[in-house]
């Protein structure tokens, strides 16, 4: 994986520094609240109910043992010993001092981990493929261009001050688990007709209040342009897009206002001014950052399916984990290991400094010593031999981390909400658990099959529910907490937005309307048709019908 | 006084009458968009320095034809939060070829004065500060380190790896 060097390094302890006295500067009264919070928020800074939260990148949802080792201290000194993953594959500490924040952020650079951009008008940590470099449909490693990103997002002189966040995604592989089609930008590794390897490009794509599917702007682009390209739809954005209305900032505004093709025309226009010049990215950059990344030093094995089909016939509860959260290696005789996060009654996402240093202790025994971020909030160990496999997963069993639901209905997307967040409407949390608990029989939940549930306490979209099938947000009529129900919505490769189901539910009686909603899909699926599948051939209908009755249902 | 050029306070020898008054006969002066286009000749004939000042919904593509005539471009943050002057910047120093005084004014803040150099200014209305020269070298000194080649020449981490092999 990608090491800091002497610059990056240098860069980060500067940052850091600078921070630090921009933080003094403000407890010392010489700058205003105001003046203050940009400063802050792009070092990861918000300000919310309780407390300070801050956020950090793992960048490309990557991290190295000894970063997960920091996370741990950064949680217990600094924070009440526990973080949260999020959808952007970031950890977000909620229990802050300001006057602490300095110290924090120059212990996490240490290690080369930042919270630079996390949060702020400007290019947020560029998020990826969890399966980057070891998934058997990969055309490329796509880390190599996120951080070659990396590096020229941060601290942009010309891109700091946009009209609005920025969030980039890259694929490398045609099955997007990176969700780029609802990014600003959004990049799919593929090769055109001469075999060679580029990205298609989409634009304008994001959740929020106004959510919207990326569209393409260019179908294929060589990697030598990448950082000229993305600096011409930053350039258009920040001189064009809309800075008299917050909730009308973001690109994806005036990407449908103008039409794609008259954004396309400008950022054309733009680019064709600079694509030959000084951001044409070298190809010894390419190969020193691509040296990085290269294969850990796997062992010649022999696929050891055979050993390993043994081991789950004897025990049916370890063959039902390998079901669920273990994932085809491309090199032979290793798998990929998920680790969930989402155990029944937990928050999703969370997860003490204690497991953080044991997840930590598993990469270095297991795995290579690294880690990945997910963005449905679950870590991954990519690198696992399949002859260790039992072994790993009976440690991940006595540290509550192998509950066997990845992409199940229980694998639930979720945002803080109103528990910790200063912006939400209602609370997320135990709409999560309450699932969770009506939805304990793991059997049941492998029967319903591939199933994804997002949940977001205000329509700011932070979980995503736009692009779950079953969407959930957190509404407020006159004070009372209420859900909103979409059904149909996808972030993969053939992304779409979720459909209103109805009014809005009290808490109570949302896991029965799962419940109806599940009931519903059993009864019309077609064989081993996945609920989206379902919900696509048959529309809406019965689904509404079951949960709110044939005349409420009419009435909507 | 608040103008920082070249790292020191210095008096402002333009009379600005951007905010639409009346053009002084004779003596630098600084007009808005409007009044250039207006009265384009007669301001080529005073024969003295002359500026412009556009707003930040104002681009420079409207007078890439015309920079030749001036020695100095204001333009304005009317928020530091506003960061389209950025990309004006550099449009004027690296596509235009403006050579002249690039002016920050507004809401300019030491916090941004990084950003700003970088881009292009070379001359900053520190109005908000209350010591301008400490604050701007303060501003200059945070970084060493830059990842995004601009106009300004100075060599990215990028560049500096490869020279270094």
């Amino acid at each position: 994986m990608y090491r800091y060097d002497e610059f990056d390094q240098q860069f980060v302890a500067q940052r850091a520094a600078q921070f630090r006295r921009q933080v003094s500067r403000r407890l010392a009264g010489e700058l205003t609240e105001d003046q203050f919070r940009p400063l802050r928020l792009m070092n990861g800074l918000y300000l919310q109910l309780h407390a300070y939260m801050l956020r950090v990148n793992t960048p490309y949802g990557t991290l190295s043992s000894r970063q997960m080792r920091q996370l741990a201290h950064v949680a217990r000194k600094y924070d009440r010993g526990f973080g949260h993953f999020t959808t952007r594959q970031n950890i977000q500490y909620n229990w802050i001092k300001l006057a602490e924040a300095p110290d924090a952020i120059a212990d996490l650079g240490e290690v080369g981990v930042t919270s630079i951009q996390s949060s702020g008008n400007c290019v947020r940590n560029i998020t990826s493929d969890q399966y980057a470099g070891c998934a058997r449909d990969e055309l490329a490693d796509p880390r190599v261009y996120c951080e070659l990103l990396r590096q020229y997002s941060f601290l942009h002189p010309e891109f700091s001050y946009l009209p609005r966040k920025f969030k980039i995604a890259i694929t490398g592989s045609p099955n997007d688990r990176a969700a780029v089609a609802v990014h600003d930008i959004g990049m799919r590794m593929h090769n055109n007709e001469r075999g060679e390897m580029g990205f298609e490009v989409l634009v304008g794509g994001g959740l929020g209040r106004t959510p919207y599917i990326g569209q393409t702007i260019r179908k294929w682009l060589a990697p030598e342009h990448l950082l000229s390209y993305v600096e011409a739809i930053l350039r258009v954005y920040n001189m064009h897009g809309r800075r008299d209305n917050i909730h009308k900032a973001r690109i994806k505004i005036i990407v449908n206002q103008m039409g794609i093709d008259k954004f396309r025309e400008l950022v054309d226009q733009e680019w064709e001014q600079t694509k030959d010049g000084v951001l044409k990215v070298p190809d010894d950059e390419v190969a020193r950052i691509k040296a990085y990344f290269a294969p850990p030093p796997y062992e010649k094995l022999a696929d050891g399916k055979a050993e390993l089909t043994m081991l789950r016939k004897a025990d049916p509860i370890f063959d039902r984990w390998v079901r669920g959260n273990v994932v085809d290696h491309k090199v032979p005789g290793y798998a990929i290991v998920n680790v969930s996060l989402k155990a029944p009654g937990r928050v999703p996402g969370d997860i003490t400094a204690e497991t953080m240093d044991a997840v930590a202790d598993l990469a270095d025994r297991y795995s290579f010593g690294e880690i990945r971020v997910n963005h449905r909030q679950n870590l991954v160990l990519v690198d696992v031999k399949q002859s260790e496999l039992h072994e790993l997963w009976q440690k991940l069993v006595a540290l509550e981390l192998a509950t066997p639901n990845l992409g199940l209905l229980t694998d639930i997307i979720c945002c803080p909400g109103l528990d910790y967040c200063a912006l939400a409407n209602a609370r997320a949390i135990p709409i999560a658990q309450d699932i969770a608990h009506a939805f304990s029989d793991i059997d049941e939940i492998q029967r319903i099959g591939h199933f994804t549930i997002n949940i977001s306490g205000c329509m700011n979209a932070c979980g995503h529910h736009h692009v779950g099938h079953i969407g959930i947000l957190g509404v407020d009529k006159r004070g009372e907490e209420f859900f909103q129900l979409t059904l149909g919505g996808s972030s993969d490769q053939h992304a779409s937005l979720g459909d209103r189901l109805g009014p809005g539910l009290p808490q109570a009686e949302v896991p029965g309307a799962i419940r109806k909603i599940v009931d519903t899909y059993f009864t019309m699926r077609a064989n081993d048709e996945r609920f989206i599948d379902t919900y696509r051939r048959v529309g809406i209908e019965p689904f509404k019908v079951s949960v709110y009755g044939a005349e409420t249902a009419r009435a909507h | 006084m608040s103008l920082i050029k070249g790292g020191h306070l210095v008096e402002d020898t333009f009379v600005d009458a951007s905010g639409g008054e009346t053009i002084p006969a004779s003596g630098p002066v600084i007009v808005n968009l409007a009044q250039w286009q207006a009265q384009r000749d007669a301001l080529l004939a005073r024969g003295t320095p002359l500026g412009l000042r556009l707003h930040s919904d104002q681009s420079p593509e409207a007078i890439a034809d015309d920079i030749q005539h001036f020695a100095l471009i204001a333009l304005e943050f009317p928020k530091f939060r506003d960061g389209r002057a950025y990309s004006y910047a550099r449009l004027l120093r690296e596509r235009y070829g403006f050579k002249g005084e690039l002016r920050a004014v507004g809401d300019v803040l030491m916090e941004q004065v990084f950003f700003m150099v970088r881009t292009g200014f070379d001359a900053f209305d520190l109005q908000q500060s209350p010591d301008p020269v400490a604050d701007f070298q303060t501003a200059l000194r945070d970084f060493s380190v830059w990842y995004q080649p601009t106009g300004d020449g100075r060599p990215t981490a990028m560049q500096l790896r490869h020279r270094t092999r």
